[in-house]
This record gives C-alpha cells, structure tokens and sequence, in this order.
C-alpha cells in the first residue's frame, strides 16, 4: 500500500547526499558531533532527541529514537517522562497563546 | 541453528575485508566448561534454552577428563557455566578441584538459584574458594528484568545479591563480584562503562547493593532468542543492525581467539554460542576432551558463521563485556 511514511525509507537518508554532497557532508559531520558524548552524557542525548521526536511529530525519528534510547541504558519509565517533557511543552505553548486570544478580546470588547 | 538472511554480508567476507581471515586463535587463557542445560530459570534471550526441564548434563567421566587435562596445562582460567552450572550434583567438587590447582574460577551465576533449596549456602562457598562470580542481572528495575527472566526474578535477584554483599563479594577487594547485562529486546547493548555506573548509582540508591564491574553482552541470534526474533519479526532487522555495526578491532579481540569452550558431553567448541549451534571445533584441531593437544588447540582455525556478528558489532560483546571502546 502507498503511505507517505515507509520504514525502509529511513534507510535511504544518505540518497539526500545525492545533489547537495557538501551539504550532507557537513550535515552529517554535525549531526555526529551533536550526539557524541559532551556536557550531556549520550544517553542525555538520546532523550532529548525522543522527546524532540515527538515534538515534531517525526515517525522516522520516534523509530530511531526509542532503539537509541534504548540502547544507551535508558528504561520504558524515563522515555515515557521524556515524551511528558514534549506533551507538556507542546500543549503549554498552546495554552500560552491564549494570552493573546485574551489581549485580542479584551481589545475588541466593552 | 541459525536462518540465513538476505542482505547481509557473510561474516566471513567481513572478516577478509580487515584482513583478519583465516580466523585463528591466538592461546587458551580460558577453558569454559559447559556442566549442563539444567537450570530453575528459562530466560527469553537463553541461546542455551536451558530450563528446568532439560536434562542434559556433564557426567562424571567427562568431568573426570576436564580436570585432568586442567590439571596438565597451564591454562590459567576455568569458566564455569551452563545452564545453572551450580545445580549440577559435582559442582562444588569441579570448582574446588579447579581452584586446587591454582587456577581463577569464574562462576556464573543466574542469582535466583542461591534462593533454591540446598543452595542456601554457596555464597560462602563461593568466598571459601575465591571464586569469582559473573552474576546475570539485566537491569537495575523490577520490569525490565522480569520481563526477560520471570515474574519475581528480580526481587529474588536483589536478595540474592545481599547475601553476596553479606560475605564480601563486591565489597571487600578480593571477593570479585560482576554483573552481566543483556539488552531487554532486540537492540544493542549499551556502552559499558556508562551503563555501569547507572547500575552502581541505581542499585546502591534503592537496594544498598554493591558490585565491582558490569559487562554488558548482546543477545545472540540463537536458540530461544532466535525464537523471539522470528515470532516478532525482528530477525532480518536485527542481524542488519549486527552486521552493519561490524567492528574489526571487536573482531580481533573475540573470546574465541583466546578460549576453548568444552560442553556437557566432552566435545570442544571455538565458543559457548557455536556449542549451541553443535559447531564443533574444525579444521584439524581436535574436537574431544579425551584428544585435547594444546598446541593445536592454541593455533586453531575457528568456526565462523554470521551468528558471529554478535560478538562483533558495535563495541564488541563476550563473556566479559564490551571487547573494544567504539
């Protein structure tokens, strides 16, 4: 069945070298950099990629993700707490714009 | 046995590729010794399918065998495994005579088994005779470890675990008590010395437990976890990940170059984990107990299939633990 989302598409990131090289080359030199061990343990990493993950809504990452967390130490409680993390950020933005539904009413209203 | 799988490259061809073909081994430091598939757990990740119902076990002979050739050479380390190795009626007798003759033994040790009638005790047996004891424990938490070994094993395990720390082990410097994990599924181990920590900070937090080292070791793609790969649909991914985290420095340090693996019925394999595929030793060194020939047995060829990419990928996985640092 045709689906905007395939799993075996994670597979064939690297084909976005193909017409930019320089740029995935640099890309990727970061992406790696980004994850190594630094302040934040890779683990630490790895979580906040997960509940990133989530944030945006991205099925490629959420699958990498979980495995990567998972393999590097964490259990099924911190991820769930790392997926709360992005709920709670995403519906407090939500909510944080109802400030401005507010202000908006209050300008239009006696 | 193992399945083939489509898409992946023979290990054998990995192992050209570095330049590390034909595989040899480079000495025995340690003879591994199989006492049976007897054990009082039938854990998910199992590559032995040991369980209490198996009946297979090392008689006396054999081990009458093993000790002398023991006592004939120089190899300086017995590991002792099985199954529940300490469930075999002569265990105690084995491991006495092997630390009689001055060698380190390393006993393997489920934890839940000290809990078993009779078995009360080998804690301070284990002290009496130094021996040093590799003990499983999967995770630091009730769920995860239950999930893999039964529900209440990780409880037993924690108690377990008190009654070493009671007469030393991990706490006092000559009484070496290591944890041995396995990944929950069908992902990679951690890397060790993070996950180590993890497990010292959790597991003194919350149970006042100590230890010395953790091994983290990968899930091999055999037996009863080859089982759960197939019904979950695992198999074909798992052995890409495996073999896409080919590491030819964890290639060059593989158990198998430097140990013989000795099974319950006396025949000698390059591994435990050929020993469950019946891949005995090949290729002109003797594959019996009764016809051991150090010289030849040292110099091996050994026998390499794809389920050898477990020991391979990533940071390198065997009995003791990661075998390099990426």
């Amino acid at each position: 069945m045709d689906t905007y989302y395939n799993p075996a598409d994670l597979d064939k990131f690297g084909d976005m070298g193909k017409n930019a090289p320089e740029l995935w080359k640099a890309f990727s030199q970061y992406y790696s950099k980004v994850f190594a061990e630094g302040a934040l343990t890779e683990r630490e990493k790895a979580l906040i990629a997960l509940a990133v993950a989530h944030a945006v809504q991205c099925p490629y990452c959420i699958d990498a993700y979980t495995k990567a967390a998972l393999e590097k130490g964490s259990n099924r409680e911190q991820m769930t707490e790392a997926v709360h993390v992005a709920v709670a950020i995403r519906g407090g933005a939500s909510l944080v714009h109802g400030v401005q539904m507010r202000n908006t009413a209050d300008g239009i209203s006696f | 046995m193992t399945i083939p799988c489509a898409g992946i490259v023979p290990f054998e061809a990995s192992l050209q590729k570095s330049g590390l073909a034909p595989f040899h081994a480079r000495g025995i430091g340690t003879l591994q010794v199989n006492l049976g598939k007897k054990c009082n757990q039938s854990c998910k990740h199992c590559h032995v399918e040991a369980g209490p119902h198996r009946t297979e076990t090392m008689d006396g002979e054999t081990m009458d065998r093993v000790l002398s050739t023991l006592a004939d050479s120089a190899i300086p380390v017995v590991d002792i495994t099985g199954g529940a190795p300490e469930l075999h009626p002569r265990y105690r007798q084995f491991a006495a005579a092997c630390r009689g003759m001055g060698k380190t033994v390393i006993t393997r040790c489920n934890l839940t088994v000290l809990l078993e009638n009779g078995c009360e005790d080998l804690p301070k047996f284990f002290r009496a005779r130094s021996l040093v004891v590799a003990a499983s424990l999967p995770y630091f938490r009730k769920e995860e470890t239950d999930a893999m070994r039964g529900a209440g094993t990780f409880e037993k395990s924690v108690e377990a675990l008190k009654r070493l720390n009671a007469v030393g082990y991990g706490v006092e410097p000559e009484a070496e008590l290591n944890l041995v994990y396995n990944p929950g599924g069908a992902f990679l181990p951690p890397p060790q010395a993070g996950l180590e920590a993890l497990f010292r900070e959790e597991l003194l937090k919350k149970h006042g437990i100590r230890f010395n080292r953790l091994y983290t070791i990968a899930n091999m793609p055999l037996a009863r976890f080859l089982g759960y790969l197939n019904r979950s649909r695992n198999y074909q991914k798992y052995m890409q990940t495996l073999a896409g985290g080919f590491n030819s420095c964890a290639a060059e340090n593989a158990m198998c170059r430097d140990m013989v693996s000795v099974g319950y019925d006396g025949t000698l394999y390059d591994c435990d984990f050929n020993q469950m595929l019946d891949l005995a030793v090949n290729h002109g060194a003797p594959s019996r107990i009764e016809h051991w020939d150090a010289q030849k047995l040292a110099r091996r060829e050994i026998v390499t299939g794809d389920h050898c990419y477990g020991c391979t990928a990533g940071a390198g996985s065997s009995c003791g633990g990661q075998t390099s640092e990426n």
